[in-house]
């Protein structure tokens, strides 16, 4: 039962450090599908962001020189997508294929010009990467049973960037509905017309939007290069981005439900390395691929309706003509 | 569109306006090639070259323009009804899956019944993967561009446990399976001609170019000379207005995303039995995305669509020869522009639309001033 209890721990905490740059990649999607922006190039803002936090940790040596540019990277995406189907009203999926398409290519072009490894970056030594951090007390908490384990597995020990995505969700979620700028982000997606005659600049709001998810996106494209990992690799972020749409999707464009889902999609796929060869009761052994084609399948069912009613922004996908 | 637009000729918008979105998308990759310390034109060369010059390089370009022609009409019939199917990756995997199962499941029978029940296997099961989420955005309101991107993962997800479960060839650790029986090999072109005593150089050009060409005459006709599709462009302008003209409005969503699924389906028959002979994992490459380029380019026309298909054709191939001239520019070049395309050739295909009205109406102002 204690080995059981453990694995279980350790399966969470795994849960915990596949779901960050979800987490992430999601806030920066209710952001910008909240204004009414299609955001189907989450992926390759992240993409880039893990390429940029690599590249320039690796060429300067500083962790949080990378961090930074991740971040101006994946708002750099975000304008393009926003000069788009903002400024050009251009069709909003379009121009996040061809963002995700010019993140693959780009990432690889400029990564072989760099540094010739087959578009892949150096490793990095420990101290040019986000390490975990050993909170206060862990050593100490050890002698209670059961709370101490869980407090130096699952509460200490991640990386900077895992608490940065863990403080995102209750940011998001204050910004949205707590804030002025909230309120109005969140009519633009509905109601356009009205805050435009409200003479607040449909325009500015939908680009600042699209600014915010830009950065949340270079978080977690720099937490899988710089932190998580230590070098990048080509198509590194391997459908995350797209994980993190259905996971705003299946939180229904809610930061808190939204949370859950990457929890529990972090959950599955943490969970595939574990099941994988046991047979389980009645239904035998669980094929893992079945476990990874899950969130996929759950977020089919939702937009289906065979699960709560999915109620998504209503001018998404919409250009605001004046 | 602000007042002071004139519109643009229909010349103009045909040719002219993808010529320059077309150039943009390539000068925008000159100038990552140039930052990166490249000759822009010498990497053109090698790529025109390695496209149509060299020997036997025509048959490889029109092998990859084949696929192209496929995906690239699956996403343009979606187009015509104004559904965006980001699908034909994982459409076209299915039919792959439905190409060897039936195929395979034929083996005893002769290729004249076997070749084309598996052609048509592969048609059906890509009709499959697409019908599911045109009857959910039908019938349950379901976006279909989110649907549609979970297919896609969803067929990943399905060909690798196949493919590595009970479809992997006994002694083989990549994911693929046994060789097809023969007789559902698709001919060769160059073996074609040799029946017919014309010598040319052995390329994977296969039955399927043929096929992809029937295909495009098949769309036009479709499209522009029956009912369906005059239902399929009216659900596309106006749903509303199809609607109480008396359209099945669900109906043709549905047709049409099972006819969009067969194209992309169609698109494995020029891989599987025109070359590899086996299923391979990931032998789509993500040429069902670059059907999306090829369809904006192509402007849902298939001779756009063949024009760009044929484009994206040497690309590719050309692409390859990069690998052998350059060190740092690869063949995943292709891809930069692939984007760049597609970003300027369809999220701002309008950019340059008011500045060249504005220029041409400049230039017949001017003319007729003369004139007059």
């Amino acid at each position: 039962m204690a080995d059981f209890l453990y694995q279980l721990l350790l399966t969470f905490d795994a849960t915990l450090r596949i779901a960050t740059p979800l987490m992430l990649c999601a806030m920066a999607g209710i952001f910008s599908e909240r204004s009414g922006i299609v955001d189907i190039s989450l992926e390759g803002k992240l993409l880039s962001g893990a390429f940029v936090a690599a590249t320039i940790a690796a060429l300067t040596g500083n962790a949080w020189l990378g961090l930074g540019c991740a971040m101006l990277a994946g708002i750099t995406m975000s304008l393009i997508h926003g000069f788009a189907c903002i400024t050009h009203k251009g069709d909003q999926v379009v121009s996040g294929v061809a963002i995700n398409i010019l993140a693959s290519g780009l990432t690889i072009v400029l990564g072989i010009a760099l540094f010739q490894r087959g578009g892949q970056t150096p490793s990095l030594p420990k101290e040019d990467r986000f390490t975990p951090i050993q909170w206060w007390g862990v050593d100490l908490m050890d002698s209670i049973p059961i709370l101490g384990a869980i407090y130096r597995q699952l509460i200490s020990g991640h990386n900077l960037l895992v608490y940065i995505a863990l403080l995102a969700v209750p940011l998001t979620a204050f910004v949205l509905y707590k804030t002025r700028f909230g309120l109005r982000l969140r009519a633009v997606g509905e109601i356009p017309k009205a805050v435009d005659s409200a003479g607040i600049s449909v325009t500015w709001l939908r680009y600042r939007a699209l600014i915010i998810g830009g950065a949340l996106c270079g978080v977690a494209g720099a937490y899988l290069s710089i932190a998580q990992g230590g070098n990048f690799v080509k198509e590194m972020s391997a459908g995350k981005g797209y994980i993190a749409l259905a996971a705003v999707v299946f939180g229904n464009w809610r930061p808190l439900t939204a949370f859950l889902a990457c929890l529990m999609f972090g959950f599955l796929e943490a969970s595939t390395a574990r099941v994988e060869g046991i047979e389980f009761w009645v239904i035998g052994e669980i094929p893992s691929q079945l476990l990874q084609a899950i969130p996929y399948i759950l977020t089919v069912l939702l937009l289906a309706g065979f699960i709560g009613k999915p109620k998504p922004p209503a001018a998404i996908g919409q250009p605001y003509y004046k | 569109m602000s007042k002071s637009t004139p519109p643009l000729p229909y010349w103009a918008d045909v040719v002219l306006l993808p010529l320059i979105n077309l150039l943009a998308a390539l000068c925008m990759c000159g100038l990552v090639i140039f930052a990166i310390g490249e000759n822009p034109f010498s990497a053109l060369k090698v790529m025109i070259n390695g496209a149509f010059v060299y020997k036997g390089a025509l048959g490889y370009t029109l092998f990859y323009t084949t696929s192209f022609i496929f995906t690239g009409l699956a996403v343009a019939i979606a187009f015509h009804a104004k559904l965006f199917n980001i699908g034909a990756e994982g459409q076209a995997s299915l039919g792959g899956l439905g190409a060897t199962l039936i195929a395979f499941a034929l083996s005893s029978l002769p290729g004249i019944i076997a070749l084309p029940l598996a052609v048509a296997g592969a048609a059906l099961f890509g009709a499959a993967w697409g019908v599911v989420p045109g009857y959910l955005q039908a019938k349950r309101d379901s976006h279909i561009v989110i649907t549609t991107i979970m297919f896609n993962f969803i067929a990943a997800a399905l060909l690798v446990w196949l493919l590595a479960g009970i479809m992997l060839e006994p002694g083989q650790f990549s994911p693929q399976s046994s060789l097809l029986p023969e007789q559902t090999w698709l001919p060769k072109i160059h073996e074609i001609l040799g029946w017919v005593n014309i010598k040319t150089t052995p390329t994977p050009l296969n039955a399927s170019f043929l096929v992809a060409l029937l295909t495009c005459l098949f769309f036009w006709v479709l499209v522009w000379r029956t009912r369906l599709g005059f239902e399929i462009r009216t659900v596309g302008q106006n749903q509303d207005a199809a609607h109480y003209s008396g359209i099945n409005v669900a109906r043709v969503i549905i047709i049409t995303m099972a006819i969009s699924g067969a194209f992309a389906g169609l698109m494995a028959i020029n891989q599987i039995q025109g070359v590899s002979h086996k299923l391979i994992l990931g032998f789509t490459a993500g040429y069902g995305f670059t059907g999306i380029a090829v369809a904006l380019m192509g402007r849902n026309h298939p001779i756009g669509i063949f024009l760009a298909a044929l484009l994206f054709g040497a690309l590719v191939q050309g692409g390859t020869e990069l690998d052998f001239e350059f060190t740092v520019i690869t063949r995943e070049m292709v891809l930069l522009i692939q984007g760049m395309i597609i970003l300027f050739s369809g999220a701002l295909a309008y950019m340059f639309n008011p500045p060249l009205a504005r220029f041409i109406a400049g230039l017949t102002a001017g003319r007729e001033q003369s004139n007059g």
